[in-house]
């Protein structure tokens, strides 16, 4: 059965689009099929972080708007043949998405698909709405910082208020997932440490993804971190995460860079 | 291990811990504001319902406000109510008002 799940954080910079990316990109690596949905309206990134940014010719409000057909405005990887992207449009803004244009289209791409991969735009206004609307799942990006853990305990909260489960009284099955992690610093007493975040937001973590330069490479590649580098720290990460969404039991590590002897001898950092 | 070695040093840089119970502190109350919120709606417009099947009422002249204290919270509710206000005196007098 399909399931539809929203990338989410009310704060903007932490991570969704990489995330969805990255979780999309691991969840076909696993054999599923999955489309990555881009409902950041005016500023869409997710085709740009996915490489198919000039590959774009329909797009979500097109769909919605019954411009495009569906299957007009689907983008397949380049890299993997189960994996889809729908992008959003760059020209309108976000007042061009109704609430039954999109359940329309979650609808139809339930039809087709395992996954449906919804990227939030920062913020708690129409497009993050829509976003989490139709979720079975969430995925809740936290970095450990305060700003970050605030806005993600006003974003459970409208999880569990705004979204159709909630209004059927089913729940959202909601995850944790914190990125940009740094263990040296939270062992310093310097961040936020995953037991603090988890005891105030009071969820099940998903993973770990911690701070490394991997996530920066491959979104200047256009290649989600888990086809880009699967060996890399953030990569395994991601891919242990996609592999708990499906329900694997996965015991909870951060996954550390391999530094080669070269840059321990010259003191290098990671790269 | 290394964590554990690392805790030795933390002593003063150590920001965390003040991070931590400032967002303990603002979310506990965050999450009252946001669940009253509702609650406040609700009991005005309740409020609002039972008053105004004896009296005619200006719904914009009726507050209702919670206030959270320390140890106890005031529920305040302030209605304006015209002067005659029984129902039927007070309909009729609106409609000689408006005639």
């Amino acid at each position: 059965m399909a399931k539809v799940l929203v990338v989410t954080s009310g704060k903007g910079g932490v991570g969704k689009t990489t995330t969805t990316a990255a979780l999309g990109a691991a969840l076909a690596q696993n054999g599923g099929n999955v489309v990555v949905v881009d409902f950041d309206v005016g500023l869409r990134n997710l085709d740009l972080v996915m490489g198919a940014e000039r590959r774009v010719v329909f797009d979500l409000i097109n769909v919605v708007q019954g411009v495009a057909k569906l299957p007009q405005a689907l983008i397949r990887d380049k890299r993997l043949e189960n994996l889809w992207l729908l992008p959003a449009s760059q020209t309108r803004d976000k007042d061009a998405l109704t609430d039954e244009g999109i359940g329309g289209v979650i609808a139809e791409l339930r039809t087709k698909f395992d996954w449906i991969v919804c990227d939030s735009p920062a913020g708690i206004e129409r497009g993050a709405t829509l976003a989490m609307r139709y979720a079975d799942e969430a995925v809740i990006v936290t970095n450990p910082e305060v700003s970050s853990v605030r806005d993600s305990d006003r974003i459970i909260g409208m999880l569990d208020s705004k979204t159709v489960r909630a209004e059927k009284g089913e729940r959202v099955a909601k995850h944790i997932l914190i990125t940009r992690y740094d263990a040296m610093r939270a062992a310093r007493g310097e961040m936020l440490t995953i037991e603090d975040i988890l005891e105030i937001l009071a969820i099940p973590l998903l993973g770990i993804i911690p701070e490394s330069q991997d996530v920066l490479r491959a979104s200047n590649v256009g290649s989600p971190v888990t086809l880009n580098n699967a060996a890399s720290a953030p990569a395994r990460a991601y891919f242990d995460a996609a592999r708990r969404l499906m329900g694997e039991h996965i015991a909870m590590t951060v996954p550390v860079e391999r530094k080669g002897l070269m840059d321990r001898l010259l003191g290098r950092r990671a790269a | 291990m290394s964590m554990n070695f690392l805790r030795l040093f933390s002593g003063r840089n150590a920001s965390a811990p003040v991070a931590r119970e400032r967002l303990q502190i603002l979310l506990a109350h965050e999450r009252g504001l946001l669940g009253q919120a509702d609650l406040v709606t609700t009991l005005r417009e309740e409020i609002l319902a039972v008053v105004s099947r004896h009296v005619v009422l200006d719904p914009d002249k009726v507050t209702v406000k919670l206030d959270r204290g320390k140890t106890v919270t005031t529920l305040e509710v302030d209605i304006q109510v015209p002067n005659g206000f029984e129902r039927t005196n007070a309909a009729t007098d609106k409609r000689l008002a408006y005639t």
